[in-house]
């Protein structure tokens, strides 16, 4: 889908006239740097790079033919058009026939007369470019707002009734030039800019608005700092008057909200020409901001040289764990206690943070970053501390924990380290915490919250039993529930009631900073747990409320419903074999083709679909940088071999009974029998109640079909890698490392329910389809797994795995609540009818549960206690 | 009827109707199974080089076999007959020697076909058209033939572009009615024939209709220059062509997704000549005319299309079934034009409004 921009930044540094360095390296025929400059600009986020070659040393059309033709070869450059920048027509006609993509001549213009100008833009036509034209004509360069409109306006013209081309195509630049350069006629030159751009854009349907926006601060070369803010500034007032494209250095545009409110000032001031001491009003000010942001696009050491303290600050700002060590040392041997270095520099980079990721400007990969610096100086420093005996002064304890039977912990580890990088002190008791660990924990510690992770839905079972103890032992400390499977409906409606402190669904790491200070600040505790025990209150009752108007039907109308599933008219494709398939060590690199980034970044919480996530205005370079790092772990997970997947699969015959599906092995003898759930939602006429025995033949068809079972993980080897990262404080590397697991885990059930498609059980042998169409689920089949929501229930799992012998065939155990562990790990059945397709079973009633009870044999409150999620009344405990 | 008359009849078919396009040339030049002396014929009995597979060659050696290949599909039902020129060029004909010989190969070419279309016209008074191809030769103007060396191209812009006027010009005298610019494996190369047509159309002082076809070389859904779909439809829009579409190397099922995304992101007509399904191990292909018919016709009832055929591996029968299936289906409605700034590289880039 193509996405709509509002403003497209062209990357400015592969020119020679504006980059010294590019400029070396195309003197010197190195163009292999040459193309790495480019590649930083698209890296950098430039969604368009500008190539100028106009250097009277070079042979400029030369040099444009082997550059372009050069990028043509580097996909990850050639993906992003190009702009062809040249004052000569014969470099822009020689790059024009090196473009297949549709690219920008950058210009032409009416300087030689109306005659040149359109045979030129004839000829851009034709080659299917966009173009830029020049506010320049036949008497010199426009300066006035009049002019620049003028000259536009008459191009406009002649460029759509002469020549036919399309108004959308045409982009002016109405010239920036340099301002503050101490002559005085130049003082107006940005706001002439502003206002041309707003008539142009008034005036000129369709056509756009460009310009080399690096133009205006020229007077401040050799002052990064004062150039950023002038281009921010100027971006900002440009843009808001329509300017939509801007040739600019696409990693080196300072926020404009970043921008210190003095500096800020007083560049607007120069920019919009507000009064006419404006420009000395800025040099007065403007060498205090020498040297503070260098060029980051080359990654710049210049900070190196900044005091101690704002290296520490710098250092976790930007998640550098490089020098870390020897600055934290520098800063203790200043200062008379190693607390102060804590309690001082480290604490201000980390309010810092927490202020940029607070207010939206600073996203959780970078966070987790920081705290892995802030924790290696720490580490550095606790030595000293011990010997010193006095503790840190923190804002509060806070427990956390993975619930009874639960093993998932990325989540939970990522609010730990937000948490802390706040100042709270977090006790971290990892995962399959018992309830009475917990509460024990809790009271020796003396903690001030307790917070409760979970992923698997048994878990939410448990967190009411957690939150029903503290009652009876009269806890008063605030509960915090997360986790994926939680919410803020199933924290009101089932959790809260069970305990009388305040209880509080956490939705993300962003948002547990809040919380915890809301909870532990004297001011506002109890307002925010009156308005917290309020909305609760409030779900429960429109819960209430709604549970009323949804009716379910009995389970025998619901089976009256079934999915109608011609079975006369169906031959099942048997299996290339019954009984079971292993395997040891599956081939880790033809895993990592086949993951599906998107709930990677998901895990990150950065908010977008894979890959175009990676080109996100707001969280773009956030995630780029992240997909880095995970790209180079991966590299070193396949070539260290750091993971060993191991996989289990199974084939049977089937056949359906009712809702129950009974498996037979080769020789026809009963293997074992798998219990599913049937959806009871009174449909609209005509719908049906779904179960997935549906999709299975019944007895009745004459025939057996055939069901599968798989069992595979990634995770054998990450606990101890992790613990090893932890060890180093690198809580980054740790929790990266276990998303990637779970994402290898996922692919590899993906690549498997492939190959048993196409291969082992082999009903789609011809199936072709690509990465998107795997992961959009575009084939024949299903592959359920217990626990999700066409199967619900977890405790479906030990059957699975008595019948695959998973545990002896894979390592993978269960715990008492049937997770997984190794936790990057699934389960599930393959069922193969063209028909068969994912559902939620939803709310089931009383008679399903006690009739599910009966086939697996055990009492009513055992089923309502596996099944409570999808309870539709409420249970007596 | 002359060729104005013929073209001002275009827009209203393709309101009304799903036209359909003929199917592989090659496949059927198999069946003759024609030797060396049978492809060199009298005129080149005695030519320096090996001329058997220069299929293009048949035109002047074995016309009646063309004709006769022609008027199958023009029976099967196809309004448009493409003319057997996809070689034609001087620069692929310079494997065989005979670079002095495209200028005759077009004009031929098309006034055979237009005279099998004259025919079959004169028939049952319903018009049919030649497109006169021009293929994307052997060479890529985007891609280096060495891979340590990067930086190399073995054919220039320039050079296409002259070999694509000279092929126009002949294809327009012989009395081709709309240029088809297919098989297009890199962009680059349909963009010198852009220009070249245009340039031509500007020559002759006419103004044909011109169709365009990217071929997507794999599963990784990109042309072989590395475009995807519709990042390859915003390179060459400013031909302003009546379609554009996706042809050969894969089967209709592979296809559909591209097609599909063509179809919501352009604003011409679609045209789609998949192959029948992807090659087998013998190099054969798979799909029958049945086959065939069931994805074009689910094609047309979705409302992807307006111009369907077949390429490599289809046969007058798929083309009979093809057009069985999208008869009385109403054609896509293309949407009308945006004016948006749409750029690409070897992908499209936001667009800005």
């Amino acid at each position: 889908m193509t996405q709509t921009a509002t403003f497209i930044n062209i990357g400015e540094r592969t020119n020679v006239t504006g980059s010294a360095k590019f400029k070396k390296l195309i003197l010197t025929g190195d163009y292999t740097a040459a193309l790495d400059v480019a590649r930083q600009q698209v890296e950098a986020g430039a969604q368009v790079i500008d190539i100028n070659m106009d250097e009277a040393m070079l042979d400029s059309e030369a040099a444009m033919v082997t550059f372009l033709n050069l990028i043509a070869s580097e996909p990850d450059i050639c993906r992003v058009p190009v702009m062809i920048d040249s004052s000569k027509w014969s470099v822009i006609e020689a790059g024009l026939k090196c473009l297949q993509g549709k690219g920008i001549v950058n210009s032409i213009s009416l300087k030689e007369g109306e005659a040149a100008f359109l045979a030129q833009a004839r000829k851009v036509r034709r080659y299917g470019a966009a173009v830029v034209v020049m506010a320049f004509d036949e008497a010199g360069q426009a300066d006035t707002v009049e002019r620049k409109v003028d000259i536009c306006a008459r191009a406009y013209k002649l460029l759509t009734e002469k020549v036919g081309f399309p108004p959308e195509d045409i982009i002016f630049d109405p010239n920036i030039f340099a301002v503050a350069t101490g002559i005085e006629e130049h003082n107006g030159y940005g706001l002439a800019f502003i206002e041309a751009t707003r008539r142009i854009k008034a005036t000129l349907p369709h056509a756009h608005v460009s310009g080399g926006v690096s133009n205006i601060s020229f007077s401040f070369r050799g002052n990064d700092r004062v150039r950023e803010a002038m281009h921010s500034v100027f971006l900002y007032h440009a843009i808001d008057a329509g300017m939509d494209m801007g040739i600019v250095n696409a990693g080196q545009i300072a926020i404009y909200s970043e921008i210190p409110a003095e500096l800020r000032e007083r560049v607007e001031d120069v920019i919009l020409n507000r009064r006419p001491d404006a420009t000395d009003r800025l040099l007065e000010i403007a060498d205090k901001y020498k040297g503070g942001a260098a060029e980051k696009a080359v990654e710049d050491e210049a900070w190196r040289a900044l005091p101690v303290n704002k290296r520490l600050a710098h250092a976790l700002v930007k998640g550098i764990t490089t020098y870390i060590d020897a600055d934290t040392e520098e800063a203790r041997l200043k200062t008379t206690r190693p607390l102060d270095v804590i309690e001082g520099p480290l604490m201000d980079g980390m309010n810092v943070v927490g202020d940029l990721f607070g207010s939206g400007q600073m996203f959780l990969p970078q966070v987790v970053k920081s705290a892995r610096v802030m924790k290696q100086a720490v580490a550095h420093l606790l030595p000293y501390i011990e010997a010193e005996k006095s503790a840190g002064e923190v804002k509060g304890k806070i427990l956390m924990a993975t619930v009874k039977g639960d093993v998932h912990d990325i989540g939970k580890n990522i609010v730990g380290v937000v948490l802390q990088c706040n100042n709270y002190q977090v006790i971290d008791l990892g995962v399959m915490v018992s309830t009475d660990k917990i509460l024990e924990t809790a009271q020796a510690e003396k903690v001030d919250i307790i917070g409760l992770s979970g992923l698997i839905t048994p878990s939410l079972e448990e967190m009411c039993t957690v939150a029903a103890e503290m009652e009876r032992q009269g806890f008063t400390q605030p509960l915090l529930i997360g986790g994926a499977t939680t919410s803020k409906v199933h924290t009101a409606v089932k959790i809260a009631p069970c305990y009388s402190g305040p209880t509080v669904h956490v939705l993300d790491a962003s948002r547990a900073v809040g919380v915890a200070g809301s909870l532990l600040s004297n001011a506002m505790r109890d307002k925010f747990a009156a308005d917290v025990a309020d909305e609760y209150a409030r779900l429960r009752a429109k819960r209430a409320a709604n549970d009323r108007e949804e009716r379910l039907l009995s389970l025998s109308e619901a089976r009256t419903r079934k999915f109608p599933v011609d079975w006369s008219a169906y031959a099942p494709t048997r299996p290339t074999f019954l009984g079971l398939k292993v395997f040891e060590d599956y081939d880790l690199q033809e895993l990592v083709s086949r993951i599906d980034w998107t709930p990677f970044f998901r895990t990150w919480e950065l908010a977008g679909n894979y890959p175009k996530i990676l080109d996100d205005p707001t969280v773009g370079e956030s995630a780029r940088s992240l997909f880095a790092d995970a790209q180079a772990m991966l590299a070193r997970i396949v070539a260290e071999k750091w993971l060993k997947p191991r996989g289990v699969i199974g084939f049977w015959a089937a056949s359906s009974i009712g809702d129950d599906v009974a498996l037979y092995d080769e020789r026809g003898a009963a293997a074992g029998v798998a219990h599913f759930l049937r959806q009871q939602v009174d449909k609209r006429q005509g719908a049906h109640d779904l179960c997935l025995a549906d999709f299975v033949a019944p007895e009745a068809a004459g025939y057996r079909d055939y069901i599968g079972g798989f069992a595979v993980t990634a995770g054998h080897g990450v606990d101890e890698r992790a613990k090893a990262f932890e060890a180093k404080h690198d809580d980054y590397s740790a929790i990266l490392l276990k998303a990637l697991a779970d994402r290898l885990a996922e692919a590899f059930a993906e690549r498997m329910h492939e190959r048993v498609r196409r291969e082992f059980w082999g009903y789609a042998a011809d199936e072709n389809l690509s990465n998107e169409d795997l992961i959009r689920e575009q084939y024949q089949g299903i592959r359920p797994a217990p626990g999700y929501p066409a199967c619900p229930d977890h405790s479906e799992k030990p059957e699975l795995f008595r019948l695959l012998n998973a545990t002896e065939n894979t390592g993978i155990a269960l715990s008492e609540n049937f997770a997984m562990w190794p936790a990057a790990s699934v389960s599930g059945y393959y069922i193969a009818h063209p028909q068969a397709h994912y559902f939620g079973v939803g709310k089931i009633g009383r008679d399903q549960v006690a009739d599910y009870a009966a086939r697996r044999n055990v009492t009513v409150q055992q089923a309502e206690r596996w099944l409570s999620p999808n309870l539709a009344y409420e249970r007596n405990r | 009827m002359t060729r104005d008359e013929r073209l001002a009849l275009l827009p209203a078919l393709l309101k009304e109707h799903i036209l359909v396009l003929d199917g592989a040339m090659g496949t059927m030049i198999q069946r003759h199974k024609l030797d060396e002396a049978a492809y060199r014929g009298a005129r080149f009995a005695s030519w320096k080089r090996d001329v058997k597979g220069n299929n293009d060659l048949l035109t002047l050696t074995q016309p009646a076999i063309i004709r006769g290949i022609h008027e199958a599909y023009l029976a099967a039902g196809a309004d448009i007959i493409e003319t057997n020129t996809f070689n034609a060029t001087r620069v692929s004909m310079a494997d065989y020697g005979m670079e002095a010989l495209a200028g005759e190969l077009n004009c031929e070419g098309a006034r055979l076909a237009r005279a099998a279309c004259d025919e079959a016209q004169a028939k049952d008074g319903r018009p049919r058209y030649v497109a006169g191809v021009l293929g994307p030769t052997n060479r890529t103007a985007s891609l280096s033939p060495d891979v340590n060396n990067p930086g190399l191209r073995n054919i220039t812009f320039d050079e296409l572009h002259d070999a694509y006027r000279e092929a126009t010009a002949a294809l327009i005298d012989g009395g081709a009615d709309i240029i088809l610019i297919e098989t297009i494996f890199d962009t680059l190369n349909a963009k010198a024939a852009i220009v070249a047509v245009l340039e031509t159309f500007d020559e002759k002082n006419v103004r044909l209709p011109i169709m365009i076809s990217g071929t997507i070389t794999d599963a990784s859904g990109r042309t072989l220059s590395g475009q995807t779909a519709d990042a390859f439809w915003y390179s060459v829009s400013h031909a302003e062509p009546l379609s554009i579409g996706l042809n050969c190397a894969l089967g209709p099922k592979e296809l559909r997704q591209h097609i599909q995304t063509l179809s919501r992101v352009a604003d011409a007509h679609v045209s789609a000549h998949p192959n029948a399904g992807l090659p087998n191990e013998l190099g054969g292909y798979d799909l029958t005319p049945d086959d065939m018919a069931r994805h074009i016709g689910e094609w047309a009832r979705a409302g992807l299309v307006n111009i369907v055929g077949g390429c490599c591996g289809t046969t007058p029968d798929h083309i009979r079934a093809i057009a069985e299936a999208v008869q009385g289906v109403p054609p896509r409605v293309p949407p009308p034009h945006k004016p948006v700034l749409h750029l690409s590289g070897l992908e499209p880039l936001a667009s800005v409004q």
